[in-house]
């Protein structure tokens, strides 16, 4: 067993509790709590951003593990906290799938992608490349929970979940996208939280619920 | 130059039309400003026509013959949906199915959703098309909702969801590209995702990674091209926004998500050697094809069997790209010329049609003919071109298309053959009695301007009997760029 330095144990460590709180979201039906589990998240990459930035140099990922602190642990919980506040939904309704079956199902995507990731991984010349394995099951885990979600509010912080897998799999694959990229990124995030917002009081105002079975009316009829 | 105007007019209009766009005036300011951006487009052709290939901005902008003809296009559509827009929202306004609040969010998110298109068409990086991509949904969404009717709010969560996830997968996949190109270009990151530097370097590209990478982009962004199966969310988003918004969705945006997977499928298959981008594409093609041709009999809501037909039309072309070669490319991208303008003049039509009979339900719109004779005939004459009846461009276009898969890929001529019978016989049966039923509705008083209706289809009539040698040697250059085949 060859010793890896500090550094990489530390970053093998956050990409593990990344995955751990994917794994905790797909269980958790409480919105507020799975909004924490979120923020979480987004600190645990922000720290793996940073510590990344310690051990490469590369400047530009303190700018990026500063943007993902500011947005993903502070202002978008705080939004979204805020909107569940206004518009009491605390609790999503059971899920489609059992529990146990949701995590059976995730473990099984956790193979998969790992075994996805293997060729990437083979590419890849950074020394966090092991962790790409970790991304590409965030991403799916996050898919997962869409899938099997019936609340507005969850299935967005599902979508949340997998736009930070997708940074962590570009963080370990290649140290971050250029700046330019993950600035437009994280400006699409941002927007799109906010349309959002907009868009769930449309639907309560019209539906007096952000249960999405009111939306399942436009089927084809025969 | 020609640059800065051409993305920075939508800009300004976004802004303007942000704050003014309760002013009595704002369909004005909102068509003058789709007029100079159009503009714009007509002087940046005219140089790369010229000058050839141009790269711009630090590199982070390249104009080629293929994204030009569509800039120029999309410009185009855009102006002529703001001309239309503008009397139609005025009814609208006037049905008090809008405020002027809400015609304000419509007209800044026009110019908003036209510069994120031709940012998508224009840059020469993958990461700022994704970007672009993304914006252009986003600047929708609100639009589709617009209405604020159940119906609406659904179709708007449906397209959101739905595109958003897809796009996800779309940004994986250029994070993929990055990786593989990364490792080519150097570590310095700054070239890795322009078009041009991976196009130079694509056949030493890493192979499996960039399938893997083709297959994430394909889905992503054939999301929003509306490939069976992740169709979904097109017929509810065109069925239920504004109709202004469902003919540019179907003109424009559709274009332009295939022309990123286009984009993509030209690097993959420089690096791959094989013919996985091909295949994947034909396939996705023929589904879609298929798929829509045999819905389309179902539908009751005039847009949702004109979204369908989108879809039935995207997959044609994305079956000739899939095929490749000098022809099959011609062809898909003349296809994509007659189909954006011929679906938008059909979606006015539509909307007029809808909005004189108070109605999207077929079989509650009779006698338009009787109603509104342009409206009637417009109808008519935008659904006999749809369908590919020669002399219209569609037919050109086809026929190529078809002739080609007889050389090429002769297993799947008659499946498309047969979709497109079906298809034909399933839109024509349903807009013949709309068009010339019985109705007790009498004449209406004046003859709606339908000027952008009757330009799209000379344009479309032209294409079919005559394409100038200038816009053939244009189309020809572009086929070239993608190659395959």
């Amino acid at each position: 067993m060859t010793h890896l330095p500090l550094g990489q144990q530390l970053l093998d460590t956050c990409a593990a509790l990344l995955l751990l709180l994917s794994f905790a979201m797909l269980s958790q039906r409480r919105v507020v709590t799975l909004v924490n589990l979120y923020a979480a998240q987004g600190a645990v990459l922000a720290a793996a951003t940073l510590l990344l930035a310690w051990r490469t140099g590369e400047e530009h990922l303190y700018v990026s593990a500063a943007l993902t602190l500011v947005l993903k642990v502070a202002f978008l919980p705080w939004l979204l906290h805020r909107l569940i506040r206004r518009l009491g939904v605390y609790w999503d309704t059971e899920p489609l799938l059992k529990v146990s079956g949701t995590m059976l199902a995730g473990l099984v995507i956790v193979v998969f992608a790992f075994s996805l990731a293997q060729p990437i991984t083979r590419l890849a010349s950074t020394d966090t490349r092991s962790a790409i394995g970790i991304a590409v099951s965030v991403v799916l885990l996050a898919f997962l929970m869409m899938i099997t979600r019936r609340k507005a509010m969850s299935q967005v912080v599902g979508f949340l979940s997998m736009e930070n897998g997708v940074f962590f799999g570009a963080m370990s694959a290649s140290y971050g996208m250029p700046m330019v990229v993950e600035l437009g990124v994280a400006l699409d995030v941002l927007v799109a939280v906010l349309v959002l917002g907009v868009f769930f009081f449309q639907i309560r105002e019209r539906f007096d619920s952000l249960d999405l079975h009111h939306l399942e009316t436009l089927k084809e009829r025969d | 130059m020609e640059l800065v105007l051409l993305l920075g007019f939508p800009v300004l209009g976004a802004a303007l039309l942000g704050i003014t766009g309760a002013h009595r005036r704002a369909p004005e300011i909102n068509a003058a400003l789709s007029l100079a951006t159009f503009l714009a487009s007509c002087a940046l052709t005219v140089r790369v026509i010229r000058h050839g290939n141009l790269l711009l901005g630090d590199e982070q902008f390249f104009i080629d013959p293929f994204n030009v003809f569509l800039v120029a296009l999309t410009a185009f559509v855009g102006l002529t949906t703001s001309l239309f827009s503008r009397p139609y929202m005025r009814v609208e306004l006037d049905h008090g199915r809008l405020t002027s609040g809400r015609l304000r969010l419509y007209h800044s998110m026009y110019q908003l959703f036209m510069f994120t298109m031709l940012l998508a068409l224009t840059t020469n990086n993958m990461g700022l098309m994704w970007v672009a991509m993304e914006g252009a949904t986003l600047s929708t969404v609100l639009l589709v909702t617009l209405y604020r009717t159940p119906g609406s709010l659904e179709a708007g969560w449906k397209y959101f969801i739905l595109c958003g996830v897809g796009i996800a997968q779309a940004l994986f996949g250029t994070i993929l590209l990055y990786v593989a190109a990364e490792k080519v270009l150097g570590a310095q990151g700054m070239t890795a995702l322009l078009w041009t530097h991976l196009d130079a370097v694509k056949t030493q590209l890493e192979p499996t990674v960039l399938a893997l990478a083709f297959v994430f982009l394909l889905i992503g962004y054939g999301t929003k091209v509306g490939l069976v199966p992740l169709h979904s969310w097109l017929p509810d988003a065109h069925a239920e926004g504004p109709t202004p918004i469902s003919a540019v969705l179907s003109g424009l945006l559709l274009n332009v998500a295939l022309y990123a997977v286009v984009r993509s499928k030209v690097l993959v298959e420089g690096s791959l050697h094989s013919r996985l981008p091909s295949m994947l594409l034909m396939g996705f093609g023929l589904v879609s094809v298929v798929l829509a041709s045999l819905l389309l009999w179902r539908q009751r809501d005039i847009k949702r069997l004109f979204a369908y037909s989108s879809i039935e039309h995207m997959g044609i072309a994305t079956f000739a790209f899939g095929m490749g070669g000098p022809i099959a490319n011609f062809a898909a991208l003349l296809h994509m010329t007659v189909h954006s303008l011929t679906k938008s003049s059909i979606f006015f039509t539509a909307g007029h049609a809808a909005q004189k009979t108070g109605t999207q339900v077929m079989e509650h719109i009779r006698g338009l003919i009787t109603l509104s004779p342009t409206v009637g005939w417009g109808l008519m004459l935008g659904s006999l071109a749809i369908l590919g009846l020669p002399p219209f461009g569609v037919f050109t276009s086809e026929f190529l298309i078809l002739t080609t898969a007889m050389r090429e890929q002769p297993w799947a001529t008659p499946i498309l053959l047969a979709a497109l019978a079906v298809a034909f016989a399933a839109i024509f049966s349903k807009v013949q009695p709309m068009v010339f039923g019985e109705t007790s509705g009498r004449r209406l008083p004046h003859a709606p301007a339908l000027l952008p209706v009757f330009t799209h289809l000379a344009i479309v009539l032209l294409l079919g009997l005559y394409i100038p040698p200038y816009l053939a040697h244009w189309y020809r250059a572009a086929a070239h760029l993608i190659g395959g085949g």
